[in-house]
């Protein structure tokens, strides 16, 4: 335990190490808009429009609101000149003005009253109206779009931008009624006495020149703060996600040193941004004391002079006084009006985004279809010039199953994704039922098609919820017919609480094998005459494994059904099998057929792995290529 | 069939502190801690505090250098006609009364810059420890406690509860300081005027504050209500957009916009209740103070015509409660504020003060590994809330040695990954122990059991980041060969090497996608990768081929030859060459041997063998 003269080096003192928390890339996205963004600005006009008349009684009260607050230094002046001056005294009069402001008040109460209310349910009003646009619209854009955007961006975009927007709106009812009140103010000082207005507004211009200059550097100092707060919280993100990996790997340590670092960069930025908000306050105080010194001086030489009444001297300090409020809480709307264009601008990037998948006007809605599946001609892909299915041509009739088999790339989901109109094809035709989708509504598409995707999705409903998603007036009898049918009815009574069972997120309280139970359950009551399933890659243990073939065997019964199939039991049991490689149809058949024919599949086949996507990349292209050979 | 063990009647007690929010309780302690927290910076919060008080002050002399600018234009009008000399002095006096206010706006500007900068960055200082706190907590609390909670309830509280509880200092704590100094220091001023004409303008304070503390309450109900609701609207956009080809597959679009309109149309119906407590309260407040107001100037000038006070002395009152406008605007926000940052604060506290179910005991030391010997020693286990008392482990006896393969198989729901996550002490053993050279593991540090024990998983959690920092998380520290070398190992190699940045390429969220297999061959060079002595693959290779699995296998021998490996697995092939398997059925060892003992012995394992051979290869 003697300590070492020279310590050896641990690596942390050689070399940072190779970790980040948070994610790498930087946000791309624009954090700090302009103040003022013409085009955010049209585009959120829109959704006013069925608000027109509450607006318009808003800017009533506005109005009414700023009227009774600009009038009530008139009326002390008019109190002290008219009643309460040397000379002149008049209790009469006292008790008229008193009478006067009292009705100003009540006035003003109920125009705050009604102004508060109504810009402040109407703010909600957008904000959940501009929420339910953006999520409506994502519920029908493309799916590949679905697929480029992570879910996280989407959420902030749903919950960060929308709030931003909040903070926006509620303020903005105080910012109006300020920048009216400034404007009413100048007026009334004017007219009160022009060149006694004039000379104590003269500071204002000064505060224009103290922002010209402030504004610049400060900017760069709230973007500093937004940014830095963004990767903090993208860093809390991953360790709220990916807290598992942390725990087993021991990286809490590291982690928590290199989330301090940024967490500290966020303290430094957000004290230097409130170090800029805050020199400010000084400079604007000093500038409203200069005007009420002004009014002192000179108004007060000008009453001496028996050039101004003393109430007006009264009544431009009560101004002067209330002047800078509205200027000072502007200077603070500034920077929630930069962000709330950013979050505009965001917003309407998403409902900008193009639904190419639409219902045809006259689109077919038909009660019953035979379920035959037809592709003309396909030709297919994501991004242009690139197709993922080229030509490709066959047809699957009503109770027929076919199993779709390939290495990975070759198009079977592709394939089954054009049955449901997921995507609209380059070329060709595909029929189902004998229409073509593009002239079927895709409730139809959907109500006809039953699907079964790889990952068994599942909602944070109960039991009963998930299997009832496909239709939503099954009946409880159905469900459990469908769970038994399936094999699932056993565990789920085994549940503490059967079919009212809660699941987690996402089902994380059931095993994989369970969930894709329930996911088969949930394709059999939706009772479509046209199944599509991709089978699930991740193995589950043998005794599931033994449930799902039986579930799925009776799933099938009686539909025409494509399957992207993995497992060899699946695609030996079906009535066709399909083989694709880069995008084409190489040859089809029964397993026996095929296996006579002895072409890729049979090659495939004979390497003997347990799924066709096992089998490592080298030796499917060396099968591809041997196929080529023989075939030439 | 059924896998009770990771099922739903688990339920952890840390849930419902989480969930269950007592409403009645929280407020003043939540917002006791808050303050102590601020008072934790003690300098700062004394800058701050003695700024407020002084920025009230200097704004208090405003009204009164007003009133008397008014008195002297007025009072030296009177008596004009002593001529030039006296006109001269009042202009002195009007000109020093100016410089007097001017002096004091700036001083006002000064300490209110001041106060709020110290005021945000006692915030902002609050906010940083919360946050690392935060961090922390989530980091130690357990597998189980993170399976219960939503992601994004967990995110809201880490970014908008830590902001609500932030904002207390200023518009709290500093605000109702200045708020007092305002009141009261004017209240002392006008009384030294004219003690009637002060109780008519501060009549109403009481009613104000009365009114305030009412629409405190309602509002927290309020907040509490709508950020519950909030979190639930979350919840459902969320689901919705991770499932969105289930919603697309059903043509479910109709069915989830119901679902939402549910959800957001209840939460608007609180957001608007909110809007009208608030605007309510706020308007009835300026409506008293606008009262007091006009009653100041009526018997003010009354007053005034009964020469009881000068013209300047009822300026002074009516400049005084001017002052007050903005505040008493701000008593809204202040209460509103107050509501959030007690919601919040609770929200908040109720993860921090969790006690992570598992921990370090005090006297825990390192461990100290010699051999790299495990031991399983008559362990019993039952989940802490499991209600019924069945499929836990009972009697578990297992011994890994280095150089030595254990595999564990058994039906699902048996406790296999039980077994795995009582080793890296996930779960505390309810009887017997598990030692490592000796060493009960419940005495040890946990950082260094679980540097000793490395458990590969199933689905292994990919970080957005390059995939060298992938492999590496355990070990940022490792170089380049070594990471190469794990991955190699684990079949990883060739594929990173074809990848257009090779070891740089990003994977997770945002960058290239790693098949299922691919993933788990990651967690597998990522599990190898630190020196760990004892190496548990939990079903890690579920989505590996069974070809590429026998490479990694093979590959992995030269890094096994000197670590205790445990092998979990239903795929037999992954574990038919172990040193000892042990076959576990309902939370006990029901067979042990080796492949062909146990194949001799015509047991359990050998039906699983001839149903998974079955499967298979019944073809030849």
């Amino acid at each position: 335990m003697s300590p070492t003269p020279t310590p050896t080096p641990t690596p942390a003192d050689t070399r940072p190490p190779l970790a980040v928390v948070g994610s790498q890339i930087s946000q791309d996205e624009e954090l700090f808009g302009r103040a003022f963004d013409k085009w955010v600005v049209r585009r959120f006009m829109a959704y006013l429009v069925p608000y027109k008349k509450r607006i318009a009684l808003g800017v009533v009260f506005v109005l009414l609101f700023t009227m009774t607050q600009l009038s009530i230094p008139l009326i002390v002046r008019w109190a002290i000149d008219g009643a309460l001056a040397e000379g002149s005294r008049d209790v009469d009069l006292l008790h008229r003005v008193g009478g006067l402001f009292f009705a100003v008040v009540v006035a003003n109460y109920l125009a705050n009253h009604f102004m508060e209310t109504l810009v402040g349910r109407t703010a909600q009003n957008l904000l959940f109206d501009l929420r339910r646009a953006m999520y409506a619209h994502l519920q029908f854009v493309s799916l590949s779009f679905m697929d480029k955007t992570e879910a996280g961006r989407l959420m902030s975009r749903l919950q960060g931008d929308v709030y931003a927007l909040q903070e926006f709106l509620e303020s903005s009812i105080f910012a109006i009624g300020d920048l009216v009140l400034l404007f009413g103010i100048v007026i009334v000082m004017l007219s009160l006495d022009a060149r006694l207005g004039g000379l104590s507004l003269s500071v204002v211009l000064l505060l224009f020149l103290v922002r010209v200059i402030w504004l610049p550097m400060a900017r760069k100092a709230f973007m500093a703060a937004r940014e830095a707060s963004s990767t903090t919280n993208a860093a809390l993100a991953e360790n709220v996600h990916g807290v598992r990996a942390i725990q087993e790997l021991s990286r809490e340590d590291v982690n928590f040193q290199l989330f301090d670092e940024k967490a500290s960069e966020n303290l430094r930025a957000h004290l230097r941004a409130s170090k800029f908000t805050n020199v400010m306050i000084p400079i604007v105080d000093t500038l409203t004391g200069s005007a009420m010194a002004i009014v002192i001086v000179l108004g007060g030489a000008m009453v001496l002079d028996d050039d101004l009444d003393i109430g007006i001297m009264v009544a431009f300090l009560f101004y002067v006084q209330r002047f800078f409020d509205p200027i000072r809480s502007l200077t603070i709307q500034y920077s929630i009006m930069q962000r709330a264009m950013a979050a505009g601008q965001r917003i309407f990037e998403v409902t900008d985004v193009e639904i190419d998948v639409k219902d045809a006007p006259d689109a077919a809605d038909p009660a019953e279809i035979d379920g035959a599946i037809e592709f003309r001609d396909v030709t297919f892909g994501y991004e242009p010039g690139n197709p993922i299915l080229r030509d490709i041509t066959f047809a699957v009739a009503p109770g027929e199953t076919v199993a779709l088999v390939g290495p990975t790339g070759s198009g079977k989901t592709s394939t089954t994704a054009l049955v449901h109109r997921f995507y609209d094809v380059w070329k060709g035709e595909v029929l189902v039922g004998g229409r073509d989708v593009r002239q079927m509504t895709q409730n139809s598409l959907g109500r006809h098609i039953a699907m079964v995707l790889q990952e068994p999705f599942l909602f944070s409903a109960t039991i009963e919820d998930n299997i009832r998603y496909a239709k939503s007036d099954a009946s409880r009898e159905q469900i459990i017919d469908a769970a038994k049918a399936v094999g699932a009815h056993d565990f789920i009574m085994r549940l503490d609480r059967g079919y009212g069972t809660q699941l987690d997120q996402r089902g994380s309280n059931l095993s994989l094998g369970q969930r894709q139970l329930i996911s088969f359950a949930r394709a059999l009551v939706a009772d479509a005459s046209i199944l599509v399933l991709d089978e699930a890659t991740a193995s589950v243990d043998s005794y599931t494994e033994l449930e799902i073939q039986r579930a799925l065997a009776r799933l099938l019964q009686g539909r025409t059904a494509m399957v992207i199939a993995h497992r060899l039991a699946t695609i030996r049991g079906a009535d066709r099998i399909i083989v694709l490689n880069e995008g084409r149809i190489v040859e089809q058949g029964s397993h026996d057929e095929l296996m006579k024919l002895g072409g890729l599949y049979a090659r495939l086949y004979r390497m003997n792995y347990a799924s066709f996507d096992d089998i490592p990349e080298d030796e499917i292209r060396g099968a591809v290529e041997a196929d080529n050979g023989g075939a030439t | 069939m059924s896998r009770q063990t990771k099922s739903t009647s688990r339920i952890d007690s840390e849930v419902d502190a989480t969930y269950g929010i007592d409403v009645s309780k929280v407020d003043t302690a939540v917002l006791a801690r808050i303050t102590a927290m601020a008072f934790r910076h003690k300098a700062r919060m004394a800058i701050a505090i003695v700024a407020t008080l002084s920025a009230g002050g200097f704004q208090l002399f405003v009204p009164q250098f007003l009133g008397q600018a008014v008195d002297l234009a007025r009072g030296l009008l009177a008596g004009a006609a002593e001529g030039s000399s006296g006109r001269a002095a009042a202009e002195e006096a009007l000109a020093t009364t100016a410089l007097l206010l001017l002096a004091s706006a700036v001083a006002r500007g000064l300490f209110t810059m001041m106060q709020n900068y110290q005021g945000e960055a006692v915030g902002q200082l609050i906010g940083y420890r919360l946050r690392l706190e935060y961090y922390r907590k989530l980091q130690s609390l357990s597998f189980s406690w993170h399976d219960r909670v939503h992601t994004g309830d967990l995110m809201t509280r880490g970014i908008l509860d830590i902001e609500g509880v932030r904002l207390w200092v200023d518009t709290g704590i500093l605000r109702s300081i200045l708020l007092t100094v305002l009141i009261g220091g004017g209240a002392t001023i006008l009384m030294q005027n004219d003690t009637t004409l002060a109780l008519v303008a501060l009549g109403f304070v009481p009613i104000v504050g009365v009114r305030a503390s009412f629409a405190r309450l309602k509002l927290r109900d309020t907040w509490i209500a709508l950020q519950d609701q909030m979190s639930l609207l979350t919840k459902v956009m969320e689901e919705n957009l991770g499932g969105i080809r289930v919603v697309r597959a059903f043509a479910a679009q109709a069915h989830e916009m119901v679902r939402y309109d549910g959800v957001a149309n209840e939460a608007l119906e609180i957001a608007s209740r909110r809007v009208r407590l608030f605007v309510h309260s706020t308007t009835q407040m300026t409506f008293v103070y606008f009262l007091a107001m006009g009653a100041t100037l009526w018997v003010g000038g009354e007053k005034v015509i009964d020469g009881e006070i000068t013209l300047g002395q009822l300026t002074e009152a009516l400049a005084f409660m001017l002052i007050l406008q903005m505040p008493v605007r701000q008593i809204g926000w202040m209460i509103n504020s107050i509501a959030r940052a007690s919601t919040c604060g609770g929200r908040l506290f109720n993860v921090l003060d969790l006690e992570p179910s598992i921990g370090d005991t005090p006297d825990a030391r390192p461990l100290e590994v010699t051999e790299g010997v495990v031991r399983f020693e008559a362990v019993d286990f039952r989940y802490p809330t499991w209600a019924k008392n069945d499929r836990t482990l009972a009697e578990i006896e297992i011994e890994a040695r280095p150089g030595k393969m254990v595999g564990i198989v058994g039906p699902p729901g048996s406790g296999k990954t039980t077994i795995a996550q009582l080793l890296g002490r996930y779960y505390d053993v309810s009887g017997g122990r598990i030692t490592i050279d000796g060493q009960d593991i419940r005495n040890v540090t946990l950082e260094s059991l679980r540097n000793t024990v490395s458990i590969v998983q199933q689905e292994p959690f990919l970080f957005t980041s390059s995939i060298d920092h992938n492999v590496a998380y355990g070990d940022p520290w490792a170089g380049r060969s070594s990471i190469e070398r794990s991955s190699q190992a684990a079949q990883l190699h060739a594929y990173i090497k074809a990848l257009p940045g090779a070891y740089d390429t990003l994977v997770g969220e945002r960058g290239v996608s790693l098949s299922g297999g691919q993933r788990q061959r990651l967690s597998i060079a990522r599990a190898i990768l630190p020196d760990a002595k004892v190496l548990v693959f939990d079903d890690s290779t579920a989505a590996v081929d069974a070809a590429t699995e026998k490479r990694i296998r093979d590959a992995l021998r030269d890094f096994v030859s000197d670590r205790a490996v445990i092998v979990i697995a239903h795929r037999l092939t992954s574990l038919m060459h172990a040193d000892e398997i042990i076959f576990v059925e309902a939370g006990r060892i029901v067979e042990r041997g080796s492949h062909d003992e146990l194949m001799t012995a015509g047991g359990r394992y050998r039906q699983l063998y001839e149903l998974q051979s079955r499967e298979t290869g019944d073809e030849q």
